[in-house]
């Protein structure tokens, strides 16, 4: 019984983490049909701010604030990674819909950009940049509007963007001959993110230990679950999302407006994932490459679970959570002790973290040779598709 | 990003996306490059003229952490011996110039990169690697070359190659020590968590026929891909194998290290409740990044902490905070990195050539002082180290729990059963003086 309860606790530990890193994507891939690469680099930006959140409040004026600072992370980070998935939608994406494989590169790409961003950012490093990209902005206006209506104004924008880019480097060297700008914000090391001493801890419920970041992540999952399904059944914005997932021309004929929705549909999307990346950090180390360490898990989870539909990931994901901690901890061997021997030792070679992960690869793939959509297919007709 | 922006309809947008990226790669080549390069140039006249040498490193992808301050250390060796007027060969003074490789964390481009230092820069020495898979790609780049490789780290042992010297700790310099400590102070007990790859599952190995031999259990091991970050079934192990406290011996490597000593925190298994932790991956510099608090009260055995208290350490530790700031810490790896710059200035000058062949023979018998104290090159191009066992404090240094002084290296382990007898010995003249039978 114990061992049961434990197998379950662990499996919904390990399926909340899963599903809340994959709930963005969910929304972004499930419902948008963009395979967003950068979905890892978005939950590192939230668990970035989470770390930036803790620098404020731990000295200063709010210390008192501190013990709940991860609480005053969440929407914080929500904001900021929606706001990046926002400028992303609104610059690359948006030029990309309907071609998922240029949607890959692209972001992929994108993905590579901030990884780098948070490592080499300092303060001229930020400074060169919003001056280059302020003045990028600005050529047009300050240029003569004549020279707009030549046969080369393309390449006029080009070599405004150009001019821009060499006076935000020419800046940015330039300061960080001196030392305080110079200083990297975060470096390429690894950050330190510790977890208030509430979320350190555990208590025994019936003998099982549970950790409280863990039923902290729990609960931050089941909610955040909530608040999407209800966003996306009751409210305004949710149901015109909806309406245009399911037939886009349809609904711009409508009056929805379908780019909006889109940004939308990408921010709230992109804001789940900055959610994800606070809860990472009560976990795992916090550094730039913190992206890639959950991306392929997201879409096993989104793909094992049926693109578009938001039960399929939560199943998905309590399903892959119980089943590689079955395997992992070699629980089975617990239940049922007197197995035959042969069957034994086949559990025990596979009890390991590096085969249970192989094994759960395996199953996954021999699941959708049956069932190539997933758990939970999109039914009825789907006019894009 | 390229193949996908080639069909994006506006030339503007073009134009912005290569300013941004531009711009954000050419400042980070700036920062970097600004990092290293600004020791190398300091002193210009005086000298006859250079030598050139390869540093090869990870300076980008999941290594970068840890190999960063090695390179540093490495940087910082080159400008105080340039500074001391360089490596004088035959009564003239040569400049060393370090030239600085890449290795992207990504073990082919080691052995890329190594012969591109060699046949296109020919360098004189190649200084590099951090983790054994890199080793285990770039080494059969030097024997096939006969070049030769100066590689800083603590490792598995089990290798002596003619053209490859190490200055970090073979399994007897640093876990059979911290494995013996374990069993007389902690417990029989031992459960081995690594990372999977080849140091880790080589070092249990070793570790596991060192607890048969001295009377120890094995009561559980597991291995964690590199870079995953859910530990919660080896947690579950651990405590089915040792409900009542006892040994953990980790050595796990980068990220994993992170999230494994948050989870295991959390799930109680702390030494308040008996369970003594023993890292070997973990030094100065991973436990800021950690945090101290997770860390406070296990163990890490190394050659050399920053906490070491004696004249030479703490000039080191000073002079690396003046050069890279004062919130910078030093520790084993980077200790041994300086150390292996030194060690080959010093055989450059016994050798009275930098030719790399004339180099290896002469660097056997030079001594160096260290930080970690004098050491010395032993025919079987490893050094002797200084063994420490310290225990994590509040604020991220070591206190040294036990100090078992210099001991001299075995490259090949006598505690398994094929290695047994074997040994290493460059300055016999036999064909396998790689191994042979003592």
């Amino acid at each position: 019984m114990n061992v049961l309860l434990d197998t379950l606790f662990n499996g919904l530990a390990i399926g909340s983490v899963l599903m809340l890193a994959a709930l963005g994507l969910a929304v972004v891939f499930g419902l948008m049909g963009v395979i967003n690469m950068a979905h890892g680099e978005l939950m590192m930006l939230g668990a970035y701010t989470t770390f930036v959140v803790q620098n404020l409040l731990k000295n200063g004026p709010l210390e008192g604030l501190f013990p709940i600072y991860i609480l005053i992370s969440i929407p914080l980070a929500f904001l900021v990674s929606g706001l990046a998935g926002l400028l992303l939608e609104k610059t690359v994406i948006r030029r990309l819909y309907g071609r998922p494989l240029e949607t890959l590169l692209a972001t992929w790409g994108v993905s590579l950009i901030l990884q780098q961003f948070v490592r080499s950012v300092s303060s001229a490093f930020f400074i060169g940049l919003v001056v280059a990209v302020a003045l990028g902005l600005l050529v047009p206006r300050l240029l003569p509007a004549a020279w707009w209506r030549q046969r080369w104004s393309p390449l006029l924008g080009v070599g405004g963007w150009i001019g821009a880019m060499v006076v935000g480097i020419g800046l940015a060297a330039a300061l960080g001959n001196q030392r305080d700008l110079h200083q990297p914000w975060f470096s390429a090391r690894n950050i330190d993110v510790t977890a208030p001493e509430w979320l350190q801890g555990s208590i025994d419920v019936v003998g099982v230990t549970m950790p409280t970041a863990r039923l902290f992540i729990i609960a931050l999952t089941i909610l955040a679950l909530l608040a999407v399904h209800w966003f996306l059944q009751k409210s305004v914005w949710g149901i015109r999302i909806r309406a245009v997932t399911q037939n886009r021309p349809m609904s711009s004929c409508l009056g929805i407006p379908t780019e909006k929705v889109d940004a939308l549909t990408f921010l709230v999307g992109s804001g789940l994932a900055g959610v994800a990346g606070v809860a990472v950090t009560l976990l795992g180390s916090v550094g730039p490459n913190l992206g890639g360490n959950y991306i392929v898990d997201c879409f096993m989870v989104v793909v094992l679970g049926g693109v578009g539909k938001l039960l399929g990931t939560v199943v998905a994901a309590l399903g892959i959570g119980v089943l590689s901690y079955i395997l992992g901890s070699g629980s089975l061997l617990l239940l049922w002790p007197q197995m035959p021997a042969a069957l034994n030792e086949t559990i025990t070679f596979f009890a390991t973290t590096s085969m249970a992960k192989v094994l759960v690869f395996i199953l996954i793939v021999v699941f959708l040779q049956f069932r190539p959509a997933g758990l939970f297919p999109q039914k009825g007709r789907m006019v894009e598709a | 990003m390229k193949p996908s922006a080639k069909r994006i309809q506006s030339l503007r947008l073009i134009g912005g996306a290569t300013a941004l990226a531009t711009s954000l790669s050419l400042v980070a080549c700036g920062g970097g490059g600004g990092g290293g390069g600004g020791g190398g140039t300091s002193s210009g006249g005086g000298f006859d003229g250079e030598v050139k040498v390869g540093i090869l490193h990870s300076r980008s992808g999941t290594m970068a952490i840890s190999e960063n301050t090695v390179a540093e250390a490495e940087l910082m060796a080159i400008d105080e011996i340039n500074k001391a007027g360089g490596v004088k060969i035959d009564g003239k003074k040569l400049k060393i110039v370090p030239i600085e490789e890449d290795g992207a964390s990504d073990w082919p481009t080691f052995a890329e990169k190594s012969k591109k230092l060699i046949d296109q820069d020919k360098v004189a020495v190649v200084f590099g690697g951090w983790t054994s898979a890199s080793r285990k790609a770039m080494l059969p780049v030097y024997e096939s070359k006969d070049a030769f490789l100066y590689y800083p780290i603590q490792y598995e042992g089990q290798e002596c190659s003619k053209n490859i010297f190490y200055t970090g700790a073979t399994p007897n310099q640093q876990a059979e020590p911290a494995v013996s400590w374990l069993l007389k102070n902690k417990g029989k007990d031992f459960f081995l968590v690594g990372s999977d790859y080849v140091y880790p599952r080589t070092a249990n190995t070793i570790m596991k026929e060192q607890l048969k031999a001295q009377g120890g259990k094995l009561v559980g091991e597991d291995y964690l891909p590199l870079g995953n970050t859910e530990v919660a079934p080896i947690i579950a192990k651990i405590k089915q194998a040792l409900p009542k406290g006892g040994v953990i011996v980790n050595t796990l490597n980068g990220d994993s290290n992170v999230a494994f000593f948050k989870q295991m925190k959390a799930a109680g298994i702390t030494p308040a409740n008996g369970y003594a932790i023993m890292s070997f991956s973990i030094a100065e510099e991973e436990i800021a990044a950690i945090g101290p608090e997770y860390l406070e009260g296990t163990y890490a055995a190394w050659n050399f902490f920053q906490s070491l208290d004696t004249p030479a350490s703490k000039k080191f530790t000073a002079d690396f905070k003046a050069k890279y700031g004062e919130k910078r810490v030093t520790s084993d790896p980077a200790e041994a990195a300086y150390s292996m710059v030194y060690l080959w200035a010093k055989g450059a000058e016994k050798a009275n050539s930098v030719d790399d062949n004339k180099v290896r023979e002469a660097l056997v018998g030079v001594s160096f002082d260290a930080p970690e104290g004098k050491v010395t090159v032993q025919p079987n191009h490893h050094i002797e180290k200084l063994v420490l066992i310290g225990e994590v404090q509040k604020d991220g240094m070591f206190k040294i729990l036990e100090n078992k002084g210099m001991v001299k290296p075995v490259a090949w382990n006598q505690f398994v059963p094929e290695t047994k007898g074997y040994t290493c010995d460059w300055t016999q003249k036999r064909p396998d003086a790689g191994k042979f039978k003592m």
